[in-house]
């Protein structure tokens, strides 16, 4: 809880976001278990697709471009926001200057 | 394919692994998972539970549930914890609180990636003592308010849901708000000591649905190692995974380095392999042939035809094993009754396994007789008497979703 508060901000995919750095992802068939160091959570990216996304957030300057380059159909794009809606609100990913 | 789909078909690295560091123990809890009492000659070194760090590690395991026997009385406990922690394997180890004084209280709140989980089975000093032994009620507070006083950030107070502490519930939760605390209560299994007293203390069919409405009601603040998943069947599933994770995204590795399907399964049925052989640990979750076989699609067997399958998918695996159940049929305490037929039903051939790992020790260190203590059912007070005891610990059980440590499942869903 203490991430999401920290986080604070209201996540914006016109903006830059990265990982967080203290945030590992382990491969697994489904997609990725994710475990952040600071909140000592785990959570899960449900599709291979997913874990593309977030990790390409670092090479792209906004949420948008990063789905765009993993090339994520348009029809799926609102749930991907919803998703890394959550993943922003958790800790995992953030925004980045 | 469902997350919890890939769950039973088994991931590349467990998702927390429970890791027994000893089976000495300074009590002999009635209930002891892991009969544990006397150190085993044979437990790894030092060097050897680095190597063991090493590969977790290397797989990824992001932490380790840390219990035993008390694992705080091998004499390298706070060597190994530091070594965990800085090669990003994260600790949470549970303690009947016998070591942490005033200066390990303090050592803990400045450390990073260490969770402290403090066994408690009763809210009271008589309830608690009763199963735990003399004194340990006091121990585990003490070792409470040394946390609370060293500023350490919410340990956990880990308690075994019996038949004597199911009415202390709300007191159990007063007690975590009071050391600012986060309360995690767990099933009795059948398993280890907790063979000889799951008759006299799993709680009774009326204390399951309170139990149950009771998570319902609290279960956002409060952990349960997911190992209530059984009583879903009452209706509303409950939060985390509702699944035997046992050699799929959990298993035990045991003081001597034996490699278990699942904490509550001592028992060399549900031995895969162990991290001295070649390959290590990693060769003996990927390879073993018992993982391979726990990992095959499940059949349902019994309860196939049972509408609440898909809730409580069958149960414990423990739970069935160690009261002579089928493997493929009700859990002893399935909330339709028909694991208590299935327990009338048993008869003098039914052989009820016995684990031959065994380290109680044959006499207590010192004779005490039974704390008297009578609740609730008059009617077995002839029945088998409860030893006297000391400790050890209960460990968590497959912690999926979670906390650091149970994990609550978290599923961010895109892509259906």
């Amino acid at each position: 809880m203490g991430a999401q508060e920290a986080a604070g901000a209201v996540f914006d995919p016109d903006r830059a976001y990265r990982c967080s750095p203290r945030v590992a992802l382990r491969p697994e068939p489904f997609g990725a278990l994710v475990y952040h160091f600071g909140t000592r959570r785990l959570s899960f990216l449900k599709t291979p697709q997913l874990v593309d996304v977030v990790c390409g957030l670092e090479q792209h300057d906004s949420v948008h471009a990063a789905i765009d380059a993993a090339a994520i159909e348009e029809a799926q794009r609102p749930a991907y926001l919803r998703a890394l809606a959550g993943l922003a609100a958790n800790g995992t990913i953030e925004e980045r200057s | 394919m469902k997350l919890v789909d890939h769950f039973q078909y088994g991931l590349n690295s467990p998702i927390c692994l429970t890791w027994e560091l000893t089976y000495a123990c300074n009590l002999a809890c009635v209930h002891c998972l892991s009969s544990s009492g006397r150190r085993d000659p044979r437990e790894l070194t030092t060097a050897e539970a680095k190597g063991v760090i090493d590969e977790l590690q290397r797989m990824q395991v992001f932490y380790v549930n840390i219990g035993g026997g008390e694992p705080t009385v091998r004499p390298d406990f706070w060597e190994l914890l530091d070594y965990a922690v800085g090669h990003d394997v994260g600790v949470k180890f549970s303690t009947n609180g016998i070591k942490l004084d005033e200066k390990r209280a303090r050592q803990l709140a400045a450390a990073d990636y260490v969770d402290v989980q403090i066994s408690l089975d009763g809210a009271t000093a008589e309830i608690n003592d009763h199963v735990r032994g003399p004194g340990s009620f006091a121990t585990a507070i003490r070792a409470l308010e040394n946390l609370a006083a060293a500023g350490f950030g919410q340990p956990k107070i880990s308690v075994v849901m019996t038949r004597q502490n199911v009415d202390q519930l709300d007191e159990f939760a007063t007690i975590a708000d009071r050391f600012g605390a986060q309360l995690r209560i767990t099933r009795l299994r059948p398993s280890g000591r907790g063979a000889d007293v799951w008759d006299e203390l799993h709680p009774t069919a009326a204390q399951q649905r309170q139990l149950y409405d009771w998570l319902v009601a609290h279960g956002d603040k409060v952990l349960t190692g997911d190992s209530f998943f059984h009583l879903s069947a009452y209706g509303e599933a409950l939060p985390g995974l509702n699944l035997c994770g046992a050699g799929r995204v959990v298993c035990l590795i045991d003081p001597v380095g034996d490699v278990y399907a699942c904490p509550f399964a001592i028992h060399e049925n549900f031995l895969a392999g162990n991290v001295r052989s070649p390959g290590g640990f990693e060769q003996v979750w990927r390879q073993s042939e018992l993982f391979t076989q726990l990992r095959q699609p499940q059949t349902g067997g019994a309860c196939r035809s049972c509408g609440f399958y898909d809730s409580c998918q069958g149960g414990c695996m423990a739970a069935k094993f160690f009261t002579g159940l089928p493997l493929d049929g009700p859990d002893p305490e399935c909330v339709r009754g028909f694991g208590e037929q299935a327990l009338a039903a048993r008869d003098a051939d039914t052989l009820v396994p016995r684990s031959d790992v065994d380290h109680s020790r044959s006499a207590p260190r010192n004779s005490r007789g039974p704390v008297p203590v009578q609740i609730g059912m008059p009617d077995r007070a002839d029945g088998p008497q409860v030893r006297p005891d000391r400790a050890c610990e209960t460990s968590p059980l497959a912690g999926m979703p979670g906390d650091a440590s149970d994990s609550r499942l978290r599923v961010p869903v895109a892509g259906g």
